[in-house]
């Protein structure tokens, strides 16, 4: 037993001195980071997140890693009520990041949030059509004509919510055949071509853009979505916890979260 | 708890009755939990929200429809597979168990990919007799039966081949053809495995989650399951989703237990 634990302690120190090498290598070309993520910040950071950041977070989380050597951030996304109920449940966590405030209200009610939650982007809703919109659809009106078959997401996530809202904006009376558990099984249901059209988040289409169009509608103006994003009461892992929320607002950070589609709060 | 009580009272080997007991304790603490944790003040007014009755009634219906579809096509696989020597068997009956190992939701995308709308066998559906699955309560009853089926098989098929042949061999030298072999002599005999295999069958389609929001998606009163319901209810509501988990355990376990006094005796 000894032995071998040995060596995987050497590895570790290996690993740790190939890291903190490539971090040195990264950071000497933009340092964008900003001050904020210089003070020495290290160890694992864990980030809870709706499953719409998906793929900017982990383009962040990379940049991130970069700029503070000794950090290494691991992600669990999902949809955001699923992530707050794990929260308020004592999964253990440093940050949540949510796709409404509402669901972030209910971490921040149990007393499970660290200060105020902070909105770092906003996202707008499309509709999302297999690629070049066969069947002609143009707005939200399209959406109930006879044959159209439409997924939304179900009422008790943000998607959902949002889509009733800007459904309700435009005085649209929608039965969709399905009402998915999150954003991600709406889009796919559009990407399998089970339905003709859902309601997606416009960062959720553009990241499927090989397999969907995604179309600005008017009435989503009434359905933005803030994104707050709050480090957790008992984050093992605070002062990186912290560090990572501050790096949301850096340049580097913007630029993936803008190049996503998501607008500036 | 001195040996000396245990020996004289029950003579039940000390390393088979801890870890029996220990075994009991796991599966039971979770619905403890949920039996503490539930909302019994407000308990009757949940119970009377119309979306419990209905989740609760499409999912007796289709669990049953999906056993009715098991036991059809199912205990004529487990013959062939127990009495029936042919070149692949072992493929064909590790075959039979795919579904047991699958992940659900897999089996959701599996089941899209053949009866989808753009599926192999479900785009000729579509275009030939204007039947599309997803998104309907057949559905449902298909993504349960492909879960559920493997089962049944494997209890049936266990059930078959512990049983003496000699029976069917004296039946076959009076003259009776296998049909009527199969119906007058077989199926008698493994009536306790049949009914052991169906109870596991309908109890395993009536939990099913994964297939069902995949294959089928969530409409109330069309494909939402009470499983759905209890999945999308977590999403804001714990305390809706415990009630809704306990009325589904409280109505599965009293008929499971109904019908096993009935079908043992």
């Amino acid at each position: 037993m000894r032995r071998p634990s040995s060596i995987l302690a050497a590895l570790a120190a290996a690993a740790l001195l190939l890291a903190a090498g490539c971090g040195a290598d990264a950071g000497g070309e933009p340092a964008a980071g900003g001050g904020a993520s210089s003070a020495a910040v290290s160890g694992d950071v864990t980030v809870l997140a709706a499953a719409s950041l998906t793929e900017s977070f982990k383009q962040i989380g990379k940049d991130f890693e970069a700029d503070n050597p000794g950090t290494k951030v691991t992600f669990s996304f999902a949809g955001s009520s699923a992530l707050a109920t794990q929260i308020n449940q004592g999964a253990p966590a440093d940050l949540f990041a949510a796709a409404s405030p509402a669901t972030m209200k209910t971490v921040t009610d149990a007393g499970n949030g660290d200060g105020e939650p902070v909105t770092f982007v906003k996202n707008q809703l499309v509709i999302a059509t297999a690629k070049g919109n066969p069947k002609g659809i143009s707005g939200l009106s399209d959406l109930t004509k006879p044959g159209v078959k439409v997924a939304l997401c179900a009422e008790q996530v943000p998607c959902g919510a949002a889509a009733k809202k800007a459904l309700d904006a435009a005085n649209v009376k929608l039965t969709p055949v399905t009402l998915e558990q999150d954003v991600k099984a709406a889009l796919s249901k559009v990407k399998l071509g089970e339905v003709d059209a859902a309601l997606v988040y416009r960062t959720d289409a553009k990241a499927a853009a090989a397999d969907v169009d995604g179309l600005e509608f008017p009435e989503s103006a009434d359905a933005i979505n803030d994104y707050p994003v709050v480090v957790l009461k008992d984050a093992p892992n605070k002062s990186a916890a912290q560090a990572f929320a501050g790096y949301l607002a850096s340049e580097k950070a913007k630029a993936v979260l803008t190049a996503a589609g998501f607008q500036a709060p | 708890m001195t040996p000396t009580r245990r020996q004289t009272r029950a003579r039940v080997p000390l390393p088979l009755l801890l870890p029996a007991g220990l075994g009991l304790v796991f599966l039971v603490l979770p619905l403890v939990g949920l039996v503490v944790r539930a909302p019994w003040t407000t308990l009757p007014e949940r119970l009377t929200e119309p979306g419990v009755l209905t989740a609760l009634r499409l999912s007796l219906l289709t669990a049953t429809l999906a056993t009715v579809l098991c036991l059809l096509l199912g205990v004529p696989l487990a013959w062939l597979l127990a009495r029936i020597t042919f070149p692949g068997r072992r493929l064909v009956r590790a075959l039979v168990t795919v579904p047991l190992v699958l992940p659900p939701v897999v089996g959701g995308v599996a089941l899209l990919l053949v009866f989808g709308r753009r599926g192999l066998v479900g785009s000729w559906l579509d275009s030939t007799f204007g039947i599309s699955l997803p998104f309907t309560t057949a559905g449902v009853v298909v993504a349960e039966a492909f879960v559920a089926m493997p089962f049944l098989v494997i209890a049936v098929e266990g059930a078959l081949r512990g049983t003496d042949t000699r029976y069917e061999e004296a039946a076959a030298t009076l003259g009776a053809g296998r049909w009527t072999t199969f119906r007058r002599v077989t199926l008698p005999l493994v009536a306790p495995g049949v009914a052991a295999g169906t109870v596991l069958c309908w109890a395993r389609a009536l939990g099913e989650f994964g297939a069902t929001i995949t294959f089928a998606g969530n409409f109330p009163g069309r494909t939402q399951t009470m499983p759905l319901a209890v999945y999308l209810a977590l999403e804001t509501d714990l305390q809706a989703a415990i009630v809704l988990s306990l009325i589904l355990l409280i109505v599965s376990v009293g008929i499971l237990a109904g019908l096993r006094d009935r079908w043992i005796a």
